[in-house]
């Protein structure tokens, strides 16, 4: 593990989890670099247009150029705000989806810190965020930020009760908490994923398979809902609310808000591929094994998680640029009266399929 | 049905209030008078024989018929034009009142057609045109506050200042 | 004991994304419901009908332009047939035909910004894209005929002020077999969409009876179901020479008079339009087209109200002459003016996210509400 690797390197315990810790720091930075110019273009071509050409090759650089910009933009404070609560706001909302990195198996040899409540870790943590909105909202002294800070905290608390229920059900199959092992679990080629049943070769497993592809369906849409993206951005709808809880923030608060939304997205794809699809496992087996360089393996093995965390954060951009918004009132309905019910009924069966 | 004949009608009901059929030019009109207006509007929506059921147009008018001195005119008459037409008959008419230019006021027809409300509000806040039982007479494209007169009279001039901005530039 | 709520005032400012112009609605509202809308005009009010005394009749025209900026047109057209009517004077055949064409290009263009303009508000930001890049293929064609691509002033008291241009001919006839197709995308993305449909269907029923007694009139009547059209029940100009269909709301999904309707009605309409440039563009005769325009424009003595079909609704010119070379008075019936007045019937009992959809489905333009 690069955390005993590292901790034998400086001799401090304390001083390898710090440098530890600042590893997912770059690749969330490096990430939401790619990915902003990621959905510029992506919702270009959607919409028959080009996108941004000129800032390097095919606008490569225009992230860097936006940040530059907004680093250096005056910090408008509105006069009748709560300032300790509005300078705060959008720190907390960056902090909670980062902490949820800590949890995340980027290859065999790196994981922040082996929890062993893994999951349960990841979703407490990420709940931080709805903290933040709140604060956000009420401290911009808006109606609009009021609202939209509302109406995603409701959406966010709603949306966490499938994602569990779907936990639930993997727990009852694996056994384990731990994303770490789980990805471990699901090794061999791609037929041994969770979303094909898991390893082995039983009844069990062919008969898991369409209640894993619908958990895998309920897992997505739900962690969609609480990333706060189209179909489910009524947060942050421009059409009504001009940008909902972060309108009155400009600067560097939010370029904070702006990179945790896209941190959010990554963390969502990775705990969802992680679980269902094997995390950073390949499906085809590895170059390293093929070739006998043992030291190539985590390599590809991190190539594997990012392009298929990276491949569900595109499935995400494609669904913005399509769908329509639901509104708030359908947005709880479909929530409580489909996704939940579905929820429940896959936990049943699947815990009767585990019985045999 | 034509003009002449729903004058005709008019003039058997309604005796005096009508006052006149106007047919010199392209577009014949009925004047009527400006306080009866609203029970002849409902007459001309509810029976058979007419069935106005729509009222395409109110437009206040200025007839600049007065007597003019130092720019200012006194004397003479507003005008309100209203254009009915019948969406299950397919026939229009127009009636019109005139009201004098000192003391404007003409009967509201808003409970007859609702789409009357906001004409009649335009004619309020460029004529001066009172509306009586209207229930919401106030300014509608001119700012609520602008108490320097009403723009589209004959004889209006534009204030130099306007809550401390200079009008003309 | 009940729970005492309190109610909350939103403004949806003048400066708001969604308000297609600057409106300001004043909602009341109970927790997200509401209870009243108040809507505030004269931001845009620039005095059209004031200017208008001061300018003699060919001076008017670009004032008219500028009143519904998305189908200028259309106000030409509607502005030259009443001084026509007023003069009665008869224009040449080919001046007709033209009108008409540019009037149906002006419709299509005018629903696809009303139609994408509307999507965009539901959360669907795509189809307002396709939408603007059909429509920039009809704004250069409107480039090639008079040079300008959104306010036109090209036709003029008696005619045209320029001829066709050959490129027009052969471009409009490409557009139109490219544009069928691209009704049929935008149907598939957004028109079928379920999500598109909840948020549509059932929100902001206009009943009949309120829409006739309202005035309301254009797609907004037509979405309640009545068969009502300008061109065919009032005819102007040669439309009574083609043979066209009024598209009705029908309550397809939902009740007859929702936004789906009134949505629907346009997305038709704009099938309707090519129909009527393709039998145009067959019976186009030659001509010169400023033979008819008159040195002086001096009209009888009278008044006249005229009306024709714009995108919109019913735009009415009621013109006042007193025999001199400025009208005495011109007063607009702007249709955008007259059918916002329902939006507080509509909007009652709904959420604050149905007002913005009816106010796109009612489709307003602010330059034509204040003038």
């Amino acid at each position: 593990m690069i955390y005993d690797y590292l901790a034998e390197l400086t001799g401090s315990g304390i001083l390898a989890a710090i440098i530890s810790s600042f590893i997912p720091l770059t690749f969330v930075l490096l990430f939401a670099l790619f990915a902003v110019w990621l959905e510029r273009k992506v919702s270009a071509h959607m919409q028959d247009r080009l996108g941004p050409m000129r800032t390097g090759w095919h606008g490569a650089t225009q992230t860097i150029a936006d940040i530059l910009k907004l680093l250096q933009k005056e910090d408008i404070v509105a006069s009748d705000t709560d300032k300790k609560l509005f300078n705060i706001a959008p720190f907390l909302v960056f902090a909670g989806s980062y902490a949820a990195f800590a949890a995340i198996p980027f290859s065999s040899t790196y994981i922040g810190s082996n929890l062993d409540l893994g999951l349960l870790f990841i979703i407490a943590a990420s709940s931080i965020v709805v903290a933040g909105i709140l604060m956000a909202g009420w401290a911009s002294n808006n109606k609009y930020s009021l609202l939209g800070a509302m109406r995603s905290a409701a959406q966010i608390i709603s949306y966490e009760i499938p994602t569990v229920l779907v936990i639930l059900s993997i727990i009852m199959i694996t056994g384990t908490l731990n994303l770490a092992t789980l990805s471990e679990w699901q090794t061999g080629y791609f037929w041994n994923w969770l979303i094909l049943g898991g390893p082995g070769l039983s009844v069990g497993k062919f008969l898991l398979i369409p209640f894993m592809f619908s958990s895998f369906l309920i897992m997505y849409t739900s962690t969609l809902a609480e990333v706060n993206r189209t179909p489910f951005d009524i947060p942050e709808a421009e059409s009504e609310l001009v940008a909902g809880y972060h309108t009155e923030y400009s600067g560097i608060k939010f370029a904070m808000f702006f990179l945790a939304e896209y941190a959010n997205m990554y963390a969502v794809s990775a705990i969802v591929t992680a679980i269902f699809l094997g995390g950073y496992q390949s499906p085809i087996g590895y170059l390293g094994n093929l070739l006998g360089i043992s030291w190539l393996v985590p390599v590809e093995q991190f190539f594997w998680f990012a392009a298929k965390g990276i491949f569900f954060v595109f499935v995400q951009m494609w669904l913005r640029w399509t769908l329509p918004r639901l509104r708030v009132d359908q947005l709880m309905a479909v929530c409580w009266k489909y996704l939940i019910p579905i929820a429940f009924v896959n936990l049943i069966i699947v815990g009767l399929i585990t019985l045999l | 049905m034509k003009t002449e004949e729903i004058f005709q009608v008019l003039k058997e009901k309604f005796g005096d209030s009508i006052i006149e059929l106007n047919t010199a030019n392209i577009e014949p009109f009925i004047l009527v008078n400006p306080f009866e207006i609203d029970k002849i509007s409902y007459f001309l929506r509810d029976t058979e024989q007419f069935l106005f059921d729509n009222l395409m147009l109110l437009s206040g008018v200025d007839d600049a018929n007065g007597t003019k001195a130092n720019d200012i005119i006194t004397g003479g008459t507003l005008s309100v034009y209203y254009h009915l037409e019948s969406t299950q008959l397919n026939h229009k008419v127009v009636l019109r009142v005139s009201t004098p230019r000192e003391n404007p006021e003409v009967v509201s027809v808003e409970e007859v057609w609702r789409s009357a409300d906001w004409h009649e509000r335009e004619a309020y806040d460029m004529f001066g045109i009172i509306f009586l039982n209207h229930p919401d007479l106030r300014r509608i494209l001119m700012p609520y506050d602008w108490e320097f007169g009403f723009p589209l009279r004959k004889d209006y001039k534009n204030p130099e200042f306007y809550q401390g901005m200079k009008i003309p530039y | 004991m009940s729970l005492k709520t309190e109610e909350m005032v939103l403004n949806l400012g003048p400066q708001h994304p969604s308000t297609h112009g600057v409106l300001r609605l004043e909602l009341k509202l109970e927790g997200e419901l509401i209870i009243n809308v108040t809507p505030h005009l004269g931001y845009l009010h620039r005095c059209f009908e004031k200017h208008a005394e001061a300018m003699t009749y060919p001076q008017i025209i670009p004032y008219t332009d500028r009143m519904d900026y998305l189908a200028a047109m259309g106000n030409e057209f509607g502005y030259v047939v009443a001084v026509e009517r007023l003069l009665g004077i008869q224009v040449p055949e080919r001046v007709e035909y033209i009108r008409v064409i540019m009037a149906e290009f002006q419709r299509i263009a005018s629903h696809l910004v009303a139609l994408g303009t509307f999507g965009n508000d539901i959360g669907a930001m795509t189809p307002f894209l396709f939408c603007f890049r059909d429509r920039e293929m009809i704004l250069s064609l409107f480039e090639m005929v008079c040079g300008a691509r959104m306010l036109y002033n090209y036709m003029w008291v008696g005619g045209l002020s320029h001829d066709l241009h050959p490129d027009f001919i052969r471009n409009a006839k490409e557009f139109i077999p490219y544009f069928r197709p691209k009704v049929k995308e935008l149907n598939d993305l957004l028109t079928g969409n379920k999500i598109f449909i909840e948020r549509c269907a059932n929100v902001g029923v206009l009943p009949l009876e309120t829409a006739i007694n309202y005035g309301t009139s254009g797609p907004v009547l037509r979405g309640s179901g009545l068969k009502w059209d300008v061109r065919k029940n009032d005819p102007y100009s040669i439309y009574d020479r083609f043979d066209f269909d009024i598209p009705v709301g029908e309550g397809l999904v939902g009740t007859v008079g929702d936004c789906w309707d009134r949505y629907y009605v346009r997305v038709l309409e704009m099938e309707q339009s090519l129909k009527i440039i393709e039998q145009a563009f067959e019976a186009l005769p030659e001509g010169d087209v400023t033979s008819a325009i008159p040195k002086r424009i001096k009209p009888p003595i009278g008044q006249l109200y005229s009306r024709v079909e714009n995108p919109r609704g019913e735009l009415g010119y009621f013109i006042i002459s007193n025999g001199a070379a400025n009208p005495f008075r011109v007063k607009v019936k702007g249709p955008s003016f007259v059918n916002l007045e329902v939006i507080n019937e509509l909007c009652k009992g709904h959420l604050i996210a149905d007002v913005i959809a009816v106010l796109g489905s009612i489709d307003i333009v602010l330059g034509e509400v204040d003038r």
